[in-house]
């Protein structure tokens, strides 16, 4: 976490110091981010992970030269963003949230484009075209319209796009909004194989748990700009050791009651509530289970359904950020 | 090759080659000109009977005029290719690239110049069928081709640099409005200045709409005064300097 270091030299892929950000709005001053700070190895898949407005995008805007911080370091494969937004350029590929692909080029012609405007050489350029037109499984759309394509094709255009002009790191803002699973699985794995090849090094954002949970190395969770932990995903998860007991009531009027009568069974950690359902952490599921579901009928509170869960990257996100994932985007969508 | 000028080749290429995949347009960008020619052209048609004219055949005087308005009107639309790239991210994308922003502003224009030389060739193409005379010879026609492509380029970066600070269709559409028929009336494009009110005529010697229908129209007549028309010229290309070097800049403004 302490990469960054004082004079400048970094050792991460991609490095964020203290980094501040500030939009005026019609609201009053957004503070997007609020001393963001993590580093990134070399060749791994790093996931930002947070519900929307936690600062994932301004983020990856100010890692890629598009913006600039109100105060904080950033750094690219070893070069100040700040300084040399020039420099950074050549050695990144960006996809955005939108597509960044030209609807009216066909898919050939978009690759061919990016890699031009790199300068890779024509005969280099039409060998790594082809690859990629075939990897990301477009060769046989290759010469259509890109508006033409599915949304999973032409979010695998994007992506492939980026690759063109080999970059020694990929940021990617939420590739698989929008795609269902399918899609999304297709474009995680041909991502992860090809740039696990090349020791690409990819900085996602996602607000996909189970993504960041399968895919990435390490996981940052952000809320409110900041990181509120960070780890493997495994590692995340162990800090939480225990499981939830998810008990869904037959009357969500009883929610609350439900709340404070788990709060006298010894064996709960913390039970929080979302709709009808009440989660209890406790440290071992099954064992606990009995005195979960006495505690309740003490009180008369009837349960519909029972489930124990072992940890997952939603409970690390609610444990940090004290609400729910499903919450945190709810309040924020605008 | 430099890389200013490869990354301006690849990018005006590529809007060439969106406007041969969209037919529509082309057809409307072709017929908008014919389309004020003859209206305007039916409309005044007895403008040049009134005393001040010099008894001229009106279509001989409007000819110019169209071309230069025509040339204002599509060009005061650049930006909107602008707005599109942003909301489709295209515009990040190349913004993330090491392409030069200043490249980005010249394709642009580069690509707006294409138009403008065809539409005007057009406009000069029909009113030479309808009747009207280019004494100035062919020397005056590229003249006059030449000032049409100065002033289209000066709104062309005024529109685009338009288009990075206020990225929306609507505002675009509304200043664009706003400006392209005040600036086309208060100038000789249709009217002799010596037959339009006095504050007018002020104005109009402010307005680079006017000096380019002025250079415009002397150019294709009998005798064409070169060195009027190259000062012309001279302050046009510093409207269209001014205008492309505070596009580039807008770009800035977009970085906070």
């Amino acid at each position: 976490m302490n990469d960054v270091k004082g004079d400048g030299a970094v050792s991460g892929a991609v490095e964020a110091g203290e980094l501040r950000k500030s939009y005026r709005s019609r609201a009053g001053e957004v503070r997007a981010l609020d001393g963001l700070t993590f580093s990134v190895a070399p060749g791994s898949v790093f996931a930002l992970l947070g519900p929307n407005g936690a600062g994932k995008t301004t983020a990856v805007r100010i890692l890629t030269t598009l913006s600039r911080p109100d105060a904080g370091r950033a750094a690219v494969a070893g070069i100040d963003v700040l300084a040399h937004p020039g420099r950074v350029r050549q050695v990144i590929g960006v996809v955005s949230q939108h597509s960044g692909t030209v609807g009216l080029l066909t898919g050939q012609e978009n690759l061919a484009l990016q890699g031009r405007l790199y300068g890779v050489p024509p005969r280099e350029l039409k060998r790594r075209v082809a690859e990629l037109l075939d990897q990301f499984g477009l060769a046989e759309a290759a010469r259509r319209q890109a508006s033409t394509y599915s949304g999973g094709m032409r979010r695998r255009l994007d992506v492939a796009t980026a690759l063109v002009h080999r970059p020694a790191v990929l940021f990617l803002d939420e590739p698989t909004t929008g795609l269902d699973p399918e899609g999304r699985a297709e474009l995680w794995a041909v991502l992860t194989r090809r740039c696990a090849e090349s020791g690409t090094t990819v900085l996602v954002t996602t607000h996909y748990l189970d993504e960041a949970d399968k895919f990435a190395a390490r996981v940052a969770i952000t809320d409110r700009g900041r990181i509120v932990a960070e780890g493997t995903p495994d590692q995340l998860k162990a800090q939480l050791q225990g499981d939830s007991v998810l008990l869904e009531l037959g009357d969500a009027g009883q929610v609350e009651l439900a709340e404070k009568a788990l709060a006298r069974v010894p064996q709960v950690r913390q039970a929080t509530a979302e709709g009808a359902v009440v989660r209890a952490r406790v440290a071992d599921g099954p064992r606990a289970l009995p005195a979960v579901l006495a505690g309740l009928e003490t009180d008369g509170i009837g349960v519909l359904s029972v489930t124990v869960a072992r940890p997952s990257l939603d409970d690390v996100y609610l444990h940090h950020a004290g609400r729910s994932f499903r919450q945190a985007e709810g309040s924020t969508a605008a | 090759m430099n890389p200013v000028l490869q990354s301006w080749a690849l990018l005006t290429g590529r809007y060439l080659r969106q406007l041969y995949r969209q037919p529509a347009v082309i057809g409307i960008t072709l017929t908008q000109p014919v389309i004020w020619l003859l209206l305007f052209g039916a409309l005044f048609k007895k403008v040049a009977e009134l005393p001040g004219f010099g008894g001229g055949s009106y279509i001989t005087y409007l000819t110019p005029g169209v071309v230069i308005m025509t040339a204002l009107f599509s060009s005061s639309w650049t930006g909107m290719s602008f707005i599109e790239d942003m909301d489709t991210g295209v515009m990040d994308r190349f913004l993330t690239a090491p392409v030069p922003r200043g490249a980005l502003i010249a394709a642009s224009l580069a690509y707006q110049g294409v138009t403008t030389i065809v539409q005007s060739a057009i406009i000069i193409a029909i009113g030479w069928g309808i009747g009207a005379g280019f004494p100035g010879g062919a020397a005056g026609v590229a003249a006059l081709i030449g000032v049409s492509v100065l002033i289209s380029l000066a709104m062309a970066g005024l529109s685009d640099g338009f288009a990075l600070l206020v990225p929306q269709r609507e505002a675009l559409i509304g200043v664009s409005t706003m400006l392209v028929l005040p600036l086309t009336f208060l100038s000789g494009a249709f009217l002799s200045l010596r037959l339009v009110p006095g504050w007018i005529a002020g104005i109009a010697r402010f307005n680079p709409v006017n000096w380019a229908a002025s250079a415009g129209r002397v150019a294709v007549g009998g005798h064409p005064p070169w060195g009027t028309i190259g000062s012309y010229a001279g302050f046009l290309a510093l409207a269209l300097v001014a205008t492309a070097a505070m596009s580039t800049w807008a770009f800035r403004v977009g970085e906070q």
